[in-house]
């Protein structure tokens, strides 16, 4: 925490502006992943956060993990917050001061948060907003959001006699984003710190809304070994289930590539409980198949073979 | 100083332009008043240099207003009725930390049915927020109480939002000669705003924490102190004001013939003017009746109201909100101002003007003849009797 006598230890990587001691779950990639987002910026930032897993874990008073100065106000406002921030240094004339950091959780951000965020892209505020994406509501005991992938079991969206989980495919936030004629949007993984770090100092030596979004595992909700947070990660993007690229001014301009032959979706879907249920009866090969479906459309809209 | 004939809301808007406020946001919901509308102008034509943020809705605007507060600009935005009650979320927020937003509640009905016409059902909705409540009486004070509301605002001691309620129409849309103040007088009046905590990479601060049972209720409870130390704020406010610029429209009250009167009417905004003709009439013929205006709702100053009330004999409670379920709300206030004294007047509550109903010399007359016969009671005034189904 940021009390004198308990001091972070340092990275060789990158700056540690998420001091440790905070209260996050093991093997929390939300907690690994907002650290390289700060450790990339570096501290002349001002972020702001939406209601969620990440606030909750950081800011119990009277400690705070932020080294940088970081504002929570509620669950849907972190991207009007931001454009709060952002407008206030210009009308000071302290906008060489900071780079705004706009973040939310999956649900804060696809859902209940999304039409602030639009708002912020559409008004064209110097803002990167980062989505930790971990696919549900985690912070309010795992409840489906826009962001959860196809068939997945929360405790809104279970398995039973006549559902195999959530019905709905993931929202496709980052061509949401990309629509309203923003400069970059990128999707990342725990699973490549460096990717991460690089994606953030390049959209913050972009001006104009920046929008990206993070898969983090979540061994609390996906039922995952917390010692596997980064194969798990890893799998999503290997399977093709997570594509990982940039889009410049609209335009995909970077992928990351997965291995050939390509890892079928098996492989990610039998160490997490909360696909469990496929695995069960003769028929989930069937609901399988269909999530095979989606990683080898993405293989082919992204070009990720 | 010039006097100018002019729409309460260009009066206002003026007057918040040359408080000098950082960041401006705002949303059109059903509908905006010409406050804003004038406030973009102004920054359009560069008269203005403020930051003015077009938001996709209300919660928005009161977001933006937020952040921008906590990284040490002035803020200001306006709203009224439904775009009032999209904001509460926020409001509570704003007053949780500390932030001195100042804004403009127009006051109007709120849905369903859809009403546009005034009231004062949307502030009272928020008066358990934690944002101080100023109610305007007409539109020189509305003018008037914005800057004051700056200065209390971002007293240190007080760190609260402030809400100037004016009523819609009967103020916002009505021409009355004004007199606006220059930007050299509201320099010398209004400092600028220096907080001592905001976001800064210099001093990395954590706001907007998580506080658990052992520390929640102590912001309530400093929230509750502040509000009952800026009783003394808000009157000191207002009699700076006056040295400033010659005018006093009352700090936590303001009273009218009260001195003497064995009935006095209470109320809230707009009204009062009107019942101020009525007094000076009934006066006319020997009737001793007064008027208190409640300027200063949140904090209630249960105390001024005692002393300028406690020698009365009838007190009659006008106002244009209703606690479905329970019937006034002011007038309970008012009630409760007299809980444990001596002696106890008789105190009748009136519910009228609701959703834009027009309240007439007769309405007021009513409500005065009620008193005076009627026991203790409340009730709703000015009903069509056709639409109730008679009697």
């Amino acid at each position: 925490m940021t009390t004198t006598t308990l001091a972070a230890p340092k990275e060789q990587s990158c700056q540690t502006l998420l001091a440790s001691g905070h209260t996050a779950c093991t093997g929390c990639g939300e907690a690994l992943a907002a650290k390289l987002v700060l450790g990339a910026a570096g501290p002349n930032i001002i972020v702001t956060d939406a209601t969620g897993c990440l606030e909750v874990f950081t800011t119990r008073f009277p400690q705070s993990s932020w080294e940088v100065p970081f504002i929570h106000s509620l669950f849907e406002n972190s991207a009007a917050v931001a454009s709060g921030v952002e407008v206030a240094l210009k009308a000071l004339g302290r906008q060489n001061e900071a780079k705004v950091i706009a973040q939310g959780g999956d649900g804060g951000t696809a859902d209940i948060g999304l039409q602030a965020l639009s708002g912020m892209l559409e008004r064209g505020h110097d803002i990167l907003y980062v989505c930790y994406d971990n696919e549900a509501y985690m912070n309010t005991g795992v409840q489906r959001s826009g962001l959860t992938p196809f068939d997945c079991m929360t405790t809104t969206s279970p398995c039973g006699e006549l559902s195999w989980g959530n019905k709905h495919n993931k929202k496709d936030m980052p061509s949401i984003a990309a629509a309203h004629g923003i400069p970059y949007v990128a999707t990342a993984s725990v699973a490549f710190p460096k990717d991460i770090e690089n994606k953030v100092k390049k959209a913050l030596s972009i001006t104009g809304p920046k929008y990206m979004q993070i898969h983090s595992p979540c061994p609390l909700g996906w039922r995952s070994n917390p010692q596997l947070t980064i194969k798990v990660a890893k799998l999503a993007v290997q399977t093709g289930l997570y594509p990982v690229f940039e889009m410049e001014n609209g335009k995909v301009t970077k992928v990351r590539k997965i291995t050939t032959p390509k890892t079928p979706v098996e492989e990610y879907l039998k160490i997490q409980g909360r696909f469990a249920h496929l695995f069960k009866s003769p028929k989930g090969k069937e609901e399988i198949q269909k999530i095979q479906e989606i990683a080898d459309r993405n293989i082919e809209k992204y070009g990720l073979a | 100083m010039s006097t100018t004939f002019i729409e309460g809301s260009i009066a206002v808007a003026k007057t918040v332009a040359v408080s000098r406020p950082h960041v401006i946001s705002a949303y059109p919901i059903t509908p905006q008043t010409h406050i804003v509308e004038h406030l973009s102008e102004l920054v359009a034509n560069g008269e203005l240099k403020s930051e003015f943020v077009n938001v996709e809705s209300e919660h928005s605007a009161a977001s933006v207003v937020l952040g921008s507060s906590a990284t040490g600009a002035r803020t200001y935005t306006a709203t009224t009725s439904q775009g009032f009650l999209l904001m509460i979320e926020v409001l509570f927020n704003i007053a949780g930390m500390r932030l001195p937003v100042v804004m403009t509640c127009v006051n109007r009905a709120v849905s369903a049915p859809i009403n546009i016409w005034n009231d004062q059902q949307d502030s009272m909705t928020a008066r358990d927020s934690g944002w101080i409540q100023l109610y305007a009486e007409d539109n020189q004070e509305a003018s008037d109480m914005h800057l004051q509301a700056f200065k209390i605002a971002e007293n240190k001691d007080i760190m609260l939002p402030v809400m100037v309620c004016m009523d819609g129409f009967v103020l916002t849309h009505s021409f009355d000669p004004v007199e606006l103040i220059s930007q050299e007088q509201v320099d010398k009046f209004l400092p600028p705003f220096k907080p001592e905590y905001y976001l800064t990479p210099k001093n990395p601060l954590t706001f907007g924490t998580l506080v658990g049972p052992d520390g929640y209720m102590e912001t309530r409870y400093f929230i509750e102190k502040t509000m009952h130390a800026s009783l003394q704020v808000i009157s000191d406010v207002a009699a700076d004001f006056h040295n400033q610029f010659g005018r006093f429209q009352g700090g936590l009250i303001d009273t009218y013939k009260v001195e003497d009167a064995s009935l006095v009417l209470v109320a809230m905004g707009s009204i009062i003017g009107t019942i101020k003709d009525i007094v000076d009439e009934l006066r006319a013929k020997g009737q001793k009746v007064g008027v208190l205006k409640v300027r200063s709702y949140r904090p209630f100053p249960k105390d001024e109201i005692y002393k300028a009330l406690n020698h009365v004999k009838e007190i009659a409670v006008l106002e244009k909100a209703v606690s479905l379920g329970y019937g006034g709300i002011l007038v309970n206030e008012i009630k409760s101002v007299f809980y444990g004294k001596p002696k106890t007047p008789k105190i009748n509550g009136f519910i009228l003007g609701l959703g834009g109903r027009d309240i007439t010399v007769d309405t007021i007359h009513q409500t005065i003849k009620e008193t005076v016969k009627a026991s203790s009671e409340e009730k709703f005034i000015g009903l069509n009797e056709a639409l109730i189904g008679g009697k």
